[in-house]
């Protein structure tokens, strides 16, 4: 009953409050007014393109679309109403620039780029990446730990690929066992694919077998220990003398040295042309949605960069900066390309492709269940009662801190998380599909975060007192905004089902629709 | 409950969150589509759409029921019993039962099944060495070992890629369910991705609704459903400021699709409040029994296939208290379900198979802590054909006098999927698209088959 007082007292106040709010008329509420103007290199060689293109790039997005799509990119994490309120209302210049500065210290940075990598370098526990859970808790924690120091790459890459030791103890040894073949010829591809962007399997043989050999000396050993093992430089093995560089070289190698040590310093080299150029461009592609090359692991010679002067720039940037990966990350978001609005001004498809506007992306399976708990102020569960030791991931763990691909979770499932076989960026598949919609739309799961979470009980007690507060503390949960005065009439009018009085839950529906807009769904 | 989805989404309302000048483009579009192409969910599914197969002609079989024993079923407790074999071996089931074919026994708990043996061909001699669940599950279900740098798909998504979208089905029920939950630990669409993976229903057949999980929300009108989604139009203010830019469009396609299925007539097939009480009882009013009745009525309705993913078969403890509890549902599930499909003239048309990834241990671990129970046993086990052309009454392949070695006519996973596809009309010689461009045949000989397929000819 008192649900119903509140209600029609939400509607009253509703049309009271509407007449004060504005919204400018050419610009939508996710543009800001002005164009937009080349502050970056970055800028210039896109700003370029599209003019030669004759496509008109969109404006800015406006301040909360900004903090909305800050949060989710570097943290994997939607914004409180309250970090929202706090951006908005700060009148600094530089807020943009600060707020990217601050975010790249968070937590929620490393675990969200950990995820990031562990997609990459292949982290499950099991099948048909055979990693064991002990060992992927180890990796995973390695992985995190490098992001969150801000590790350099070339030494986040070298330790990778030259340490020997346990799989427990030394961690980032697991790169050679999260593998589907243990042959040096898929070691080699495993390789070239995570850190040249390159697969082998277009290379001419002489090439393939001649990089094989910097792999040719691996040994995996076990211990006592259960699902310990121990992956070594083997000198047991017969040394091949010479070996083939990607870039066609030939290159002699001493028997006594660890063929894996040659390869890494010529990959880890400030001129070698794979290696920054690979690191940049999944980088710009982690922020942009779509690489400079694309897709980011295809890199080839018949499938050239869109913006060869964007990529070099990166480079050079990424290089000088002793392979600092967060500086590429300031110089990108910085810019007024990374800042443009998703609401398009041109009609060309190549918009998009060029960089003219946001590529807007369904979020990731795991930012996305993350953010349907925060929103409705609930938790998930997960555990794996196979393989042994058994897996329970505690209550108040979010998502994107799994550090296991193989966690059973049918919601993951559905919405495409990858399945970390192969390492490719193309497994994270976010395109919908009916199966998602009729979860979103209609499932218990959903339903039950809704009507039995923690934000529900509060906005109906804040309605009581103050309706419209309920519907901006709404908005600003879900949609990291404040409602405009056109929605606070919609709003105001919705009823729900007039027939039946029992079935009127106008902030369980509410709370519905914006759960389901493409707005909360997407990155824009 | 049925009444709420009477009538499905009103023709001509517009898709909420589409602008009208978009929708009324995408309407002319449509009709225009609409008369070459029938309406299904054909490349909304998937954003990417894939070439349609050639390889898949008109079989005997048209679907297939894989009822999916996960974590092992004793081999010797059900389809291979070994009377006379002593304590140590029979445990309490020492004293099998006849069928209704002679010569042909099965395990003293199954007796509404030895009714049926005339329908079904049990394979005693199923073999793969394998005794880790992971790995046996995945050799069973997608006839490879494992390793190699290629994670193949099931069954059931090689049969969606023959049979569901891309060659022609238009169904709304999509081509591969799962009841209830998904099989998990691997990914069962493999290389051929998302596209062809399994819709699982959640929920429980058992309980009135069946809340399919997204098609069936108990308790929510019609009505609130149509008001609630005129709301998500009118709010969606992000899908408007686009609407200029046709990014939304697959999404939109998935949602209509949705809503195809929450609010119009395909979503009924999951109501089994409108059949017989006397048949229900008959299946048996447990989860397992239900969702034979449940994939009865999905072939019935044109599914491809159907996976009963029916778990608690890893009896490692108190084996034979737990096969007491287990064994008459399944008994009265499976022998309904053949009963049912023949009288409907279904099972000719219809491949049921039933197994695990392996069997169980034929010696009974008597000592503490296992206190009768059996343990993971790949050496030898059984599975069970019948239908879609598959010869009923029939045995083959033996397995030793304790059921611990085969005996003759060993049979791989390769031979049994190879010979479900013949049926099925899928050319086992057929390339499946690999993203890497990978030479990936449909089926090709297990390495421990001396580089050949042996196809159950003695029953097809």
């Amino acid at each position: 009953m008192s649900r119903l007082v509140a209600v029609a007292a939400l509607g009253y106040v509703l049309s009271v409050g509407a007449a004060a709010a504005q919204e400018a008329d050419s610009v939508s509420l996710f543009e800001a007014p002005g164009e937009p103007s080349a502050t970056s290199p970055i800028d210039q060689a896109v700003f370029a393109r599209l003019d030669r293109e004759g496509i008109q790039p969109s404006r800015l997005c406006s301040d909360s679309v900004f903090v909305r799509r800050a949060f989710l990119d570097l943290l994997g994490t939607l914004p409180t109403p309250e970090e929202v309120e706090a951006f908005l209302a700060d009148a600094s210049p530089d807020k943009r620039s600060r707020l990217i500065d601050r975010l790249l210290d968070r937590e929620e940075f490393a675990d969200y780029w950990a995820l990031r990598w562990c997609d990459v370098l292949r982290v499950k526990s099991e099948f048909p990446i055979n990693l064991w859970p002990n060992a992927v808790q180890a990796y995973h924690q390695w992985i995190r730990a490098a992001v969150r120091q801000n590790m350099p790459y070339d030494q986040f890459v070298r330790l990778i690929l030259t340490s020997s030791g346990s799989n427990f103890r030394v961690p980032q040894v697991n790169f050679y066992r999260a593998v589907q073949g243990r042959e040096p010829s898929a070691l080699a591809k495993a390789v070239a694919l995570t850190f040249m962007g390159d697969r082998m399997e277009s290379w001419p043989k002489d090439r393939r077998d001649g990089m094989a050999v910097f792999f040719s000396r691996i040994g995996y050993k076990g211990t006592i220990e259960w699902k310990e093992e121990i992956v070594l430089f083997d000198r047991a093995t017969t040394p091949t003398a010479r070996a083939v560089l990607p870039d066609g070289t030939t290159t002699a190698l001493d028997p006594e040295a660890d063929p894996r040590d040659v390869f890494a310093d010529w990959l880890i080299a400030a001129e070698n042309p794979w290696f920054a150029r690979c690191a940049v461009n999944r980088l710009w592609f982690w922020l942009m949605g779509r690489g400079l090359i694309h897709e980011p692991d295809d890199v080839r010679p018949d499938n050239p960069p869109s913006h060869p002067d964007v990529l070099r720039y990166l480079e050079k940037e990424f290089i000088a900066a002793r392979y600092d990966v967060r500086h590429v990350l300031r110089l990108i978001m910085n810019s007024s390309t990374y800042q443009l609005s998703a609401v398009p001004r041109s009609d060309s498809l190549r918009a998009a492709e060029l960089f003219g506007c946001c590529n807007v992306a369904r979020l990731d399976a795991e930012v996305l269940i993350d953010a349907l708990c925060r929103v409705t102020g609930t938790t998930e569960e997960y555990s794996s009662p196979i393989p042994e030791p058994f897996t329970w991931v505690p209550k108040d763990k979010r998502s994107i801190e799994l550090p296991d691909g193989s966690i059973t979770s049918a919601f993951l499932e559905v919405f495409g998380r990858p399945t970390r076989d192969s390492g490719m960026v193309g497994e994270r598949n976010n395109a919908p599909t009916a199966a998602q919609q009729l979860h979103l739309l209609n499932s218990g799961h959903v339903r039950t975060k809704i009507e039995r979470g923690e934000t529900l009980r509060r906005l109906q007690g804040i309605a009581r007192t103050d309706p419209e507060k309920a519907a901006a503390t709404l908005y600003l949960t879900v949609l990291s905004r404040r409602p405009t005065a056109e929605e606070l009439g919609i709003l105001k009018s919705y009823t729900g089902d007039k027939r039946s009085k029992k079935d009127v839950y106008p902030l369980v529906d509410m709370m519905w629709a914006l759960i389901n807009s493409t707005e909360f769904q997407y990155r824009h | 409950m049925a009444d709420n989805r009477k009538t499905g989404r009103l023709s001509g309302s517009r898709p909420s969150g589409i602008s009208r000048r978009a929708f009324l483009k995408a309407s002319a579009a449509a009709a225009a589509s609409s008369l070459l192409v029938p309406r299904g969910l054909a490349s909304v599914l998937s954003a990417a759409p894939a070439a349609a197969p050639a390889a898949a002609k008109a079989g005997k079989a048209r679907a297939v029921i894989q009822i999916w024993m996960w974590g092992g079923p004793a081999h010797m407790d059900t389809f291979d019993p070994k009377p006379g074999t002593g304590n140590d071996y029979t445990g309490p089931f020492d004293a099998p039962i006849p069928t209704n074919v002679d010569g042909i026994m099965v395990g003293q708990m199954l007796p509404l099944l030895a009714k049926q043996a005339d329908k079904y061909a049990i394979l005693r001699s199923m073999t793969h060495g394998i005794n880790g669940h992971e790995t046996a599950a995945y050799m069973v279900q997608t006839g490879r070992r494992p390793g190699g740098r290629i994670v193949y798909p099931g069954v059931g998504a090689v049969v969606s890629y023959f049979k569901g979208y891309n060659a022609g089905y238009t169904g709304l029920i999509p081509p591969y369910i799962v009841l209830t939950t998904l099989q998990g630990r691997f990914s069962e669409a493999g290389f051929l991705g998302a596209r062809y993976k399994p819709f699982a229903t959640g929920g429980d057949p058992n309980r009135t609704p069946f809340a399919v999980e997204g098609v069936v929300a108990a308790g929510i009108t019609q009505e609130r459903q149509q008001s609630r989604r005129e709301l998500l139009g009118k709010l969606d203010s992000f899908a408007r400021a686009m609407s200029g830019s046709n990014r939304f469009e697959p999404l939109q396609k998935a949602r209509d699709q949705a809503y195809d299925l929450i609010l119009g007539d395909a979503g009924k097939v999951f109501d089994l409040s409108g059949e017989p009480s006397e048949l229900r009882d008959k299946y048996g009013r447990h989860t397992f029994g239900q969702s034979c009745l449940m994939a009865r009525r999905l072939v019935e309705a044109g599914v491809p296939y159907v996976t009963i993913n029916y778990t608690g078969w890893d009896s490692h403890k108190q084996h034979f208290q737990e096969m007491r509890r287990k064994l008459p549902q399944m008994d009265s599930g499976m022998a309904t379900l053949l009963e049912d499909l023949s009288s409907r003239g279904l099972l000719d048309s219809t491949i049921v198979w039933w197994g695990g990834e392996f069997g169980r241990t034929p010696k009974v671990q008597w000592e503490a802590p296992w206190n009768g129970g059996r343990g993971h046993y790949g050496t030898v086990f059984s599975t069970v054909l019948a239908g879609g052309g598959f010869q009923g009454g029939r045995v083959v392949g033996a397995s030793d006098e304790r059921a611990e070695t085969v005996k003759e006519r060993p049979i791989y996973p390769c031979d049994v999927i190879a010979s479900i596809y013949t049926q099925l009309g899928i050319d086992v010689d057929a390339r499946l698209p690999h993203p890497m461009g990978e030479d990936v045949r449909v089926m090709e000989p297990d390495a421990a088959r001396d580089g050949k397929i042996e196809l159950l000819k003695e029953i097809m």
